[in-house]
């Protein structure tokens, strides 16, 4: 059975993204192992407004792993100290008893905080928009099973398309590098027929925005693939410098 | 009175779109870019339908809620999406696929949008495929399927256990795509404050900036909700914690007709209710029941001994077990459609059987299905399921059963629309879970994401054309127009409002409040007298709220408690709505159960003599009781039978 334990939360707390932010300390008190990481921030913000305070803004919506929403920095690792799981599926029974708990904005250039731990990730949309999609309008498609897949490219395209666009490899890399997320698309579609025929062009078309949005480059840390909630590997980052960027020399 | 036209065009079944297709108006190229559509939400119906329309040349303006569209509530689907194709030669058709669904629906859906539904289904899987959905594939090479309940063919598309999410980013690739040529500009972080209607027509919206607090006007030719369901009433449900049905009670308010209310969806594979500051349940999806057994204890003191803590069910022995589905429902077994399997879980809960410390759980068992199928073969069926389950209770799985409960989540009542997908205002339409039209009194599972992109990818683009088609020579309103500047006000009257009243307590403790009232007068068992002590205790609740909650912050920032007390007040009307439509509608039909009226076996009475109707709501002012229209449900294809899941 999981037991309730008190802890301090040092949250940081920002007006907006050109104010000057700072951490706050708060206590909490007999918060129940189950309680989900955003549970708990519920909690606190219950005990706020109970003191006529404005709460702790921060970002959610599935809380289940899924949509992306969620974000924070806890304890210095994007998505909390357990693997391959999002911050609104961390649950209290991973911290100790009278433990104080740092939360953090994702810190990095392109994702602009907008108020206390919520920030803005049009950066990544804006990718997307560049070229994350195949050329097709609705209707007039061939029939589904009118070209086989294999099964291990579609099981391996499902694996990078597993990416939910949270930024937690941006706000992990030190050089805020968006190539895990940017190269996850990439193979999803360069993974399948139907995309393979612009997988160059696309390539080239998202990097390039990438770089203008003012991401950083990547040196192959590997800290985003360290950090990202839903395992996506690095050897997508790799597939995308062999196959594509290569081919930037050449043309 | 009012009277309702539903357009439903001539002919025979299988017909009917076709003849409506090829006699409809459209829009010629040059004119298209001149008109402009508001569409609300980028869920599967909102993402697809402004993907379709920005392609087809329409000026789209497309709002939502969360800071990406890619974020939509849809993104949390996993089991998967229907389709008639017949790839596994066991005897699927596009009928079979219509009548599965209007029999699950208990008989209270239209008949031709039903069919039209099922007709389009297959056009959905060849359009994702071609957008790059990674489906789950066969070694072979071609679309597995698996099944789901309510059916007895394979007909459900998958992606892992992450389909909404595949699906949603297949929709959302398409919108982005728009966006970059300019027809789609989107506005994320954006909510819909009210529906702005100019000589009896939609003409735009009242919008606030989530970021700014500004509130803003847009004028369109069109305005489509496609804004989700309303499940988030019950406070803990399993959709996300940003769903809503504030977009689809303002055009309620502008008098569109809100059909069929009290038809909401209890699912029975939830995660138990853990604590009192639990803020939502997490599904467990439904394409469990394929391999999973359902159980309670059979006898009394073993499940004393389970509550108590004393005992694991992994010692229960397998004489000692009661495979309560199995054993009532023969041919459908485990996978009995959602209601009928929720109900089974109360009843047993009821009766004291339950397990959990709580008595309100009920066990899913995989040992058998590793038994047959092996470890690994379970692991890449369900692997995702279970460590997300794992994560959230601390126990495996794969070693002792899972526990499951019933848990609201969709909503198959909603704004009425035609055939057309138009509301009663002119110009106004609603798609996806927002509608009321296809599921009739229950859904199958995977049908949601079926209708919300057969509306967006292939219904709504047709026929809002034949709307439209008069539209061209109306000139782009102007946003200062008295209508526009009347409900802006009105608006910021109602915050101001909200802001002065300077309470004592949070938000959140009234929407729980309102969840309590709902889960145990509206939920999934319900008496006249039930649903009379709710309509009281929403408006006792609903007059302490508008005096006594307390917003901290100001209005015109970025505010996230005035965000959710905007929405929670919509919540009490909608409670009140359900409640009231509970109480109109003596009889027990799909997700909807009147304990007054059941058979012997305890299983739902319609009654199809007084009411084979869907029952819509016109607003009639604040604290008025609004007025019942009925659209008779004339089945000329079908014959009603009562439901039956055992032989
Ligand atoms: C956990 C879970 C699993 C499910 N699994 C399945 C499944 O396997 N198969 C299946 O068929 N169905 C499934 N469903 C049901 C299905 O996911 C939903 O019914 C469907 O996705 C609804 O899609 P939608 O586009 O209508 O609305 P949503 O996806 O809810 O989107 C609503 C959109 O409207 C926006 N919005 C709402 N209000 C406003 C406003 N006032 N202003 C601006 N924007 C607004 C939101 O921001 C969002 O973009 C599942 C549901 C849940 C909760
Ligand atoms: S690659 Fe991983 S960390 Fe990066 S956005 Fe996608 S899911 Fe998040
Ligand atoms: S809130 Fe959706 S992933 Fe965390």
């Amino acid at each position: 059975m999981d037991k309730d334990i008190n802890i301090k939360v040092r949250v940081w707390r920002q007006q907006g993204p050109k104010a000057k932010g700072h951490f706050e300390t708060y206590k909490l008190e007999n918060i129940s192992g189950g309680t989900s990481f955003l549970e708990m921030l519920d909690i606190l913000n219950e005990q706020l407004i109970r003191e006529k305070q404005e709460p702790v803004v921060f970002d959610n919506d599935c809380r289940e792993g899924i949509c992306g929403m969620c974000s924070l920095y806890i304890n210095g690792h994007p998505h909390g100290p357990d693997n391959l799981i999002t911050t609104c599926q961390l649950h209290i029974r991973h911290f100790k008893d009278g433990e104080t708990i740092t939360v953090e904005p994702w810190r990095s250039a392109a994702f602009p905080v907008v108020r206390d731990l919520m920030v803005d990730r049009h950066a990544f949309d804006k990718i997307i928009q560049a070229g994350g999609y195949i050329n097709v309008n609705t209707g007039g498609v061939p029939d589904a099973n009118a070209i086989p897949i294999s099964k291990l490219d579609a099981d391996e395209a499902m694996d990078a398309a597993s990416c939910i666009g949270c930024g937690a490899c941006v706000a992990a890399c030190k050089n805020g590098s968006a190539m895990l997320f940017v190269s996850a698309k990439v193979s999803q579609l360069a993974l399948l027929p139907q995309g393979k025929i612009e997988a160059k062009a696309r390539a080239k078309a998202m990097v390039k925005r990438m770089d203008e949005l003012g991401f950083g480059n990547c040196t192959n840390t590997r800290a985003c693939e360290l950090e990202c909630p839903k395992g996506v590997s690095i050897s997508n980052i790799a597939r995308l410098n062999r196959s594509f960027l290569g081919a930037k020399l050449s043309d | 009175m009012t009277k309702l036209e539903a357009k439903i065009p001539q002919g025979p079944l299988a017909d009917k779109w076709t003849n409506y297709k090829d006699h409809q108006k459209l829009v010629n190229p040059a004119n298209k870019r001149r008109l402009d559509v508001i569409v609300v939400g980028t869920g599967l119906a909102g993402a697809s339908a402004a993907a379709s329309l920005g392609e087809l040349g329409f000026n789209v303006l497309n709002f939502c809620i969360q800071d990406s569209p890619r974020r939509a509530h849809s993104i949390a689907a996993l089991g998967g999406i229907n389709a008639a194709k017949n790839y596994q030669n066991d005897g699927d058709s596009v009928y079979r696929l219509f009548y599965d669904t209007i029999k699950g629906g208990d008989y209270r859906a239209r008949e031709a949008n039903v069919y039209r539904l099922a007709e389009v289904s297959n056009s959905i899987i060849d359009q994702c495929v071609a957008q790059g959905v990674p489906f789950a594939r066969e070694y072979g090479g071609l679309l597995d399927n698996r099944s789901f309940g309510g059916a007895q063919v394979s007909r459900t598309f998958y992606a892992k256990g992450q389909t909404g999410q595949q699906l949603l980013l297949g929709a959302y690739s398409a919108l982005s795509r728009q966006v970059e040529k300019g027809s789609v500009k989107l506005f994320t972080r954006y909510e819909m404050l009210d529906l702005v209607v100019i000589e009896g027509r939609a003409r735009g919206i009242i919008a606030r900036n989530l970021v700014t607090g500004k509130i803003e006007r847009f004028a369109a030719h069109a305005v489509v909700i496609g804004s989700g369901g309303y499940g988030n009433a019950f406070f803990l449900s399993t959709n996300a914690m940003n769903s809503n049905g504030s977009a689809a009670m303002q055009c309620y308010r502008k008098g569109a007709l809100f059909a069929n209310p009290a038809f909401a969806q209890i699912h029975p594979t939830c995660i138990p209710v853990h604590g009192e500051f639990q803020s939502k349940l997490t599904l467990m999806s439904e394409s469990l029941r394929n391999d999973g057994r359902i159980w309670v204890p059979k006898k009394l003191e073993d499940a004393k001994a389970i509550q108590a803590g004393t005992l694991k069910p992994t010692a229960i022995p397998e004489e000692d077990r009661d495979y309560y589905l199995e054993r009532r429902y023969p041919a459908f077994g485990n996978l009995v459609p959602r209601d009928v399997a929720s109900r089974a879980a109360k009843e047993r809960c009821d009766a004291g059987f339950g397990v959990n410390n709580t008595g309100l759980a009920v066990y899913l068992d995989f040992s058998a299905a590793i038994q047959r199928l092996g470890l690994k073969t379970v692991e890449a069926r369900y692997g995702n399921l279970f460590q997300m389950y794992e994560k959230i209770t601390d126990e495996n799985p794969y070693e002792t059963p899972m526990m499951i409960f019933p848990a609201i989540h969709y909503t198959m009542g909603g704004l009425w629309v035609d055939y057309e997908l138009q509301t009663t205002v002119q110009g106004c339409f609603a798609i996806g879970e927002a509608n009321f039209s296809d599921h009739g009194a229950n859904r199958l599972g995977a049908s949601a994401l079926m209708q919300g992109l057969a509306d967006g990818y292939f219904v709504l683009p047709y026929t809002i054309q034949n709307y439209l088609s008069d539209q061209i020579g109306v000139p782009r309103f102007s946003v200062e127009r008295p209508e526009f500047e009347a409900a802006e006000k009105e608006i910021e009257n109602k915050i101001s409002k909200l802001m002065s009243i300077k309470g004592t307590r949070s938000v959140d403790t009234f929407h729980k409040a309102l969840g309590h009232i709902m889960w145990n007068n509206v939920g999934m068992a319900r008496t006249k007298e039930s649903l009379e002590a709710a309509l009281k205790e929403i408006q006792a609740l609903k007059k302490e709220f508008w005096a006594d909650v307390f917003i901290p912050g100001e209005p015109n920032t970025l505010n996230i408690e005035l965000e959710k007390a905007l929405r929670v007040a919509d919540f009490f009307d909608i409670g009140e709505l359900m409640a009231l439509d509970g109480v109109n509608r003596n009889e027990s039909c799909g997700g909807h159960f009147r304990e007054e009226y059941q058979t012997p076996e305890g299983e739902a009475l319609r009654d199809d003599e007084h009411y084979a109707y869907a029952s819509c709501w016109k607003f009639e002012g604040e604290d008025k009781t609004p007025e019942l229209v009925k659209e008779p449900l004339v089945y000329e294809f079908v014959e009603r039978q009562q439901r039956n899941y055992k032989s």
